[in-house]
């Protein structure tokens, strides 16, 4: 029970990745708040499944791409659980789209959702860790160094996400806090799913170059994310992991 | 015990981060093959701490730069245990010297135990790793933050490093991940023995620690118990650095 006792809050993890990490980590021994912003069956759902393995967690909405949300989700925490030890900036929106189809909506979309969400999450999160801590995963992708055609937008944004970790590691190191970031690869989900992957030529593309030969699963990024929220991670912060199977 | 009855071989492992890396291996259920290539004594000693904490653990001497020693080393892991989950490319030297005394031999002989070793062993480890496994190499936070007088050490991890990199996808459909473990600097006989704890040297690396204060060992095993287990199953062909984000 490497996590026992401590209080995560995970962003967009209704499905997915997401889910996957709140899941393993009530396994863990975590108390975890399952936030989503319009998808509340399947969280209710993935507290259901925490709540009948024994595990404690509770469904929370809130549109992160909201400043006041943001503040709401953390007050409710609080309230349900008292403390804080653990975020993981999870939640994700994307659009694949080639340069000359991109919109200011789409980078809004994609960014507020995703980089200035994650700073404010931050933000609002540190002041509630308190002496003790804790630990900060952000979640990020393969894409952001290794970007292909019609990935802009979201490769940039993963990008700004990359370096969160690298510049707060060391504001907040002295606070106790580690922050690294998980960059998955190509990894199955409800999204990846409804956007037509499984089978299709970018997934072909993706597997022949993947060492250990598969796709991944949000239960292999989950385990990553275990470790980077445990002691065993104890040393390390500012650091980028990426969990793509050899495929980087 | 996340290792439970898996099979490590930790070159070096007779002191140090070796050492650390060994015990913590030894404390999740592995069988531990502790290399030395010249103190007996001190390996022994960790061999018979992992003992007496319920473990299991045996000292076998071979100097990794030379094909012979390697060949035994695997050869005696071979015999005694059956086969290989695990191998810790850890033995190296760290030369500190000014640039202008590196001598022909300096490179030679930090090439061979910083660089070639770590090839011949993983060599012979894809032989034992049947059912696939984890190779882990040792690297130095100095391949990022480059120090004066470590150009001839920095120069072999910054080799290794890239070994990790193509063995991963050369290895990948044996299902043998291989990454890179980089620690900073880390409190260990070694850095008492060159003379970098308590003093001017310590006191301004502590400076760019943002945790804090200096590495033990065991914050640089937990992180190889990590590569090592399951819990990575899905990281190989990366390098993670242990340095307390300095």
């Amino acid at each position: 029970m490497k996590l026992q006792n401590k209080v995560a809050v995970i962003t967009g993890s209704s499905k997915g990745i997401g889910a996957g990490i709140a899941k393993e980590f009530a396994l863990e021994g975590a108390k975890v708040v399952v936030n989503y912003s319009s998808s509340k069956d399947y969280a209710d759902r993935v507290v259901e499944e925490i709540k009948s393995n024994g595990g404690s967690a509770i469904a929370v909405q809130a549109d992160i791409s909201k400043l006041d949300d943001i503040k709401r989700l953390f007050a409710e925490t609080m309230e349900a659980f008292g403390r804080l030890d653990i975020l993981v900036n999870n939640a994700n929106v994307w659009r694949y789209e080639m340069l000359d189809q991109v919109t200011e909506e789409t980078y809004d979309m994609q960014f507020n959702t995703g980089l200035k969400a994650n700073i404010f999450s931050i933000q609002e999160a540190v002041p509630l860790f308190g002496e003790k801590g804790g630990s900060i995963i952000n979640i990020s992708s393969t894409i952001s160094l290794n970007p292909v055609p019609g990935t802009l937008i979201y490769a940039s944004m993963k990008a700004g996400i990359d370096t969160l970790a690298k510049t707060l590691s060391k504001e907040l190191g002295p606070k106790n806090i580690r922050i690294n970031t998980i960059a998955p690869g190509m990894t199955e989900s409800e999204g990846s799913t409804a956007d037509g992957r499984p089978g299709s030529e970018m997934e072909r593309t993706f597997l022949a170059q993947t060492p250990l030969g598969r796709v991944g699963l949000p239960i292999d990024i989950a385990r990553v994310a275990v470790f980077l929220a445990s002691d065993d991670a104890g040393w390390v912060t500012g650091e980028r992991i990426t969990a793509g199977g050899g495929l980087l | 015990m996340e290792l439970k009855d898996k099979v490590a071989i930790v070159t070096g492992a007779s002191k140090g981060i070796g050492a650390g890396i060994a015990k913590a291996f030894g404390q999740q259920g592995a069988k531990v093959v502790v290399n030395y290539a010249s103190n007996q004594k001190s390996a022994d000693s960790v061999v018979d701490e992992i003992i007496n904490n319920g473990g299991t653990a045996i000292a076998v001497q071979a100097d990794v730069s030379k094909i012979e020693d390697v060949r035994r080393l695997f050869a005696i892991t071979a015999e005694t245990f059956g086969k290989l989950d695990i191998l810790v490319n850890n033995a190296g030297i760290y030369d500190v010297l000014p640039f202008e005394k590196i001598t022909q031999d300096d490179l030679q002989a930090n090439i061979a135990t910083n660089l070639i070793a770590p090839i011949l062993c993983a060599q012979q480890a894809v032989e034992l790793m049947q059912n696939g496994g984890s190779i882990i190499n040792i690297s130095s936070s100095v391949t990022s933050n480059a120090m004066p007088g470590t150009l001839v050490y920095a120069m072999t991890k910054a080799g290794l490093e890239n070994v990790t990199k193509t063995l991963a996808k050369e290895l990948g459909g044996k299902n043998i991940r291989v990454n890179t473990l980089s620690p900073g600097f880390t409190e260990t006989e070694g850095a008492y023995e060159k003379g970098l704890m308590g003093g001017e040297w310590e006191a301004s690396l502590l400076a760019q620690i943002p945790l804090g204060r200096i590495a033990q060992p065991i914050d640089i095993a937990r992180v190889a118990v990590f590569l090592a287990s399951d819990a990575s199953g899905w990281v190989t062909g990366e390098k993670i650095q242990v340095s307390g984000g300095s």
